[in-house]
């Protein structure tokens, strides 16, 4: 009952936020639409760093390296090949897929901080290869003047903040309909049983480093569109979008959305990300230092991070003890595992 | 006498770029043992490692004055302020339940960048210049070439340095505790030894080592906005490609890393950006599981 109840208020929740999204831009002005445009862009970063760290229990700090080859690709392919979305998409997301492809060997086999580790050092490598591979990057200067996105062939070019951020939106509502769809398939569901025992899963015969391979590319590919949404709502990049500090927000951001919740890694980062430009705006200079006062704060006010929402997941003794549905339908399919 | 010749103009271009990588090589050592130990005993992931070379940076950037004297309090001063910033740390984590990396990673971050921030309150946002002791500030002839005597005088303090630290990890009770706690750290703890302990020791001798190699490296990494990023960069390349446990490894990985950045540069410049990425992509595609496999499944 409890459960019904939680759900249905989640439900109405998720559709007034979304209204609240398709009319903002007409209340606000041009500049903050700009700006909740990019900020989308980071919460859907934000959606493959809790498929990742929450869902498959790969805590990464490393989602910026797909972003940023998503982002790059876009915008190169957006100012010398094709200003269609899907095209700039498709090709952005295959650049985050591949990335994250070749460095499967890397990530796979190791857990917990040092997943954290490794991932960190490969997504400060790419800023490097950002920076110094001028003839395709820019370089420091970053990529500038790439052309308005037309959505699909025969449809006019995106002139207005308004049109750019409608599109954004429209890409992360299907992008994360499309991953919250699949977190329910079998998939899904072996994902997070090996998160919870992995060892239980592999005695039951399931390949879990192919499972988080896959975890890993697709993970790879979502953070590769997000670049492609950063570089429309931007017109513009640099390796600076991409550094270490914007994978630790996205990670707080998680943290705070609860990380095996994809809708909570929505709200978390995008709220993250929003006090940071918003930090940046009213202190000048002094934006860092209160913002790692607030990364320590966060800590303590959550003092169980990640346990809070492994407690959600597994399986206790009484029934009475589970609070939601998912967590009764994944240990089902624990259950279901082990015969 | 004339193919001698010839093969040493051969060699010779690159004998500089190679003796800087020594030098490089050696101070990522140096600031790299401290995560190494961090990590490996303590279990933390510390992402505030490389403001604790900063502070050494800036700390050298600021008393050195071309004398002895000043070098020794900046030393001083330098390893202080960052074995207290350690030690700040191991507090600010001590409600931080152990193995809990995600809140780790988060507060430690938040530590770095406060610091930064504070650092370049305190210091200006340029880089500062470092003045190396007058005695030091000439060039000797090495093998033809002209090299800065700091560099060559560095690698031998460096290189006595991780040998002192090669001898207290292997030799004396300290090290052996904290070897033991890298491979089972509740049975340190019955031993009777606090792990709380251990880990504001582990911080603490961590930031020591951070704060030496940014005072004496500045010449080389020297102080500035990036400087913390940049270290904690290669310290991390260090840490996974050493593995963990092993001071050779760690020693070999820095090396290669520090050979990479400046010989690599000099033989292959169009391929330069993508080395240490190569490097690490390919140790750790051949070695993955012989790496990990050392490692605690944290």
């Amino acid at each position: 009952m409890r459960g019904e109840v939680i759900r249905r208020a989640r439900g109405g929740i998720a559709a007034l936020v979304l209204v609240g999204l398709v009319v903002a831009p007409w209340v606000v002005d041009d500049y903050t639409t700009a700006i909740l445009a990019r900020t989308l862009a980071l919460a859907l970063v934000g959606v493959s760093v809790a498929l990742l760290t929450g869902v498959a229990g790969m805590p990464t700090l490393g989602q910026t390296a797909p972003y940023a080859a998503g982002a790059y690709a876009c915008a190169v392919i957006g100012s010398r090949v094709s200003d269609v979305g899907v095209v700039q998409l498709a090709v952005a997301a295959a650049a985050g897929a591949l990335l994250a492809a070749l460095t499967v060997p890397l990530v796979v086999h190791a857990r917990g901080v040092i997943v954290l580790m490794i991932t960190l050092a490969i997504g400060e490598l790419v800023v490097v290869v950002l920076g110094r591979w001028r003839s395709v990057t820019g370089g420091t200067d970053g990529l500038a003047g790439i052309p308005a996105v037309r959505p699909f062939w025969g449809l006019p070019a995106l002139a207005s903040d308004q049109a750019r951020y409608l599109y954004a939106l429209v890409v992360v509502a299907t992008l994360v309909g499309a991953v919250l769809v699949l977190l329910r398939t079998r998939a899904g569901l072996v994902l997070r049983a090996g998160r919870d025992d992995e060892t239980r899963l592999r005695a039951s015969g399931h390949r879990v480093a192919v499972h988080l391979s896959g975890a890993h590319i697709a993970a790879g590919a979502i953070a590769g569109a997000a670049g492609s949404l950063l570089v429309v709502a931007q017109q513009y990049i640099s390796p600076a979008d991409f550094g270490f500090d914007t994978s630790a927000l996205l990670l707080l951001g998680v943290v705070i959305g609860g990380t095996a919740s994809i809708g909570g890694a929505l709200v978390g980062a995008a709220l993250v990300i929003a006090v940071r430009d918003w930090l940046f705006g009213v202190l000048p200079g002094h934006a860092p230092l209160v913002l790692g006062a607030l990364f320590v704060a966060t800590v303590y006010l959550l003092p169980t991070g990640v346990n809070r929402a492994r407690g959600r997941v597994r399986p206790s003794g009484a029934p009475d003890h589970q609070p939601d549905p998912p967590a009764i339908q994944e240990q089902a399919t624990v259950g279901e595992l082990r015969r | 006498m004339t193919a001698v010749a010839a093969g040493m103009n051969r060699i010779d271009p690159y004998l500089i770029p190679a003796l800087d990588g020594v030098a490089y090589g050696l101070l990522v050592f140096v600031a790299a043992s401290g995560l190494v130990f961090c990590f490996g005993v303590a279990n933390i992931l510390n992402l505030a490692h490389g403001l604790l070379y900063a502070i050494g940076g800036y700390t050298a950037a600021a008393l050195l004055d071309g004398g002895w004297a000043s070098l020794a309090l900046a030393l001083a001063v330098g390893v202080l302020a960052a074995a207290a910033v350690g030690v700040l740390l191991a507090g600010l984590l001590t409600p931080v339940a152990a193995g809990n990396h995600l809140s780790q990673a988060l507060l430690t971050f938040g530590v770095a960048l406060a610091g930064g921030s504070l650092l370049v309150a305190g210091f200006g946002p340029d880089n500062p210049q470092v003045q190396v002791p007058a005695a030091l500030e000439g060039s000797v002839m090495v093998a033809g070439h002209r090299y800065a005597a700091y560099r060559l005088v560095f690698i031998v303090v460096a290189a006595v340095l991780a040998a002192a630290l090669y001898l207290v990890v292997r030799r004396t009770r300290a090290g052996m505790l904290v070897r033991a706690a890298v491979d089972d750290p509740e049975m340190v703890a019955c031993l009777g030894v606090s792990p709380a302990w251990i880990r504001a020791g582990v911080l603490a001798a961590a930031g020591a080592l951070a704060g030496a190699a940014g005072v004496l490296g500045a010449p080389i990494i020297g102080p500035g906005t990036g400087t913390a990023d940049t270290v904690l960069l290669l310290s991390l390349v260090v840490v996974v490609l050493g593995g963990l446990g092993s001071m050779a490894g760690t020693l070999l990985a820095a090396l290669a890393i520090g050979e990479i950045q400046t010989l690599g540069v000099a033989l292959l410049p169009s391929a330069a950006p993508f080395l240490l990425f190569a490097a690490m992509a390919a140790v750790l595609a051949v070695r993955a599981r012989g790496l990990t496999g050392r490692w605690r499944a944290a």
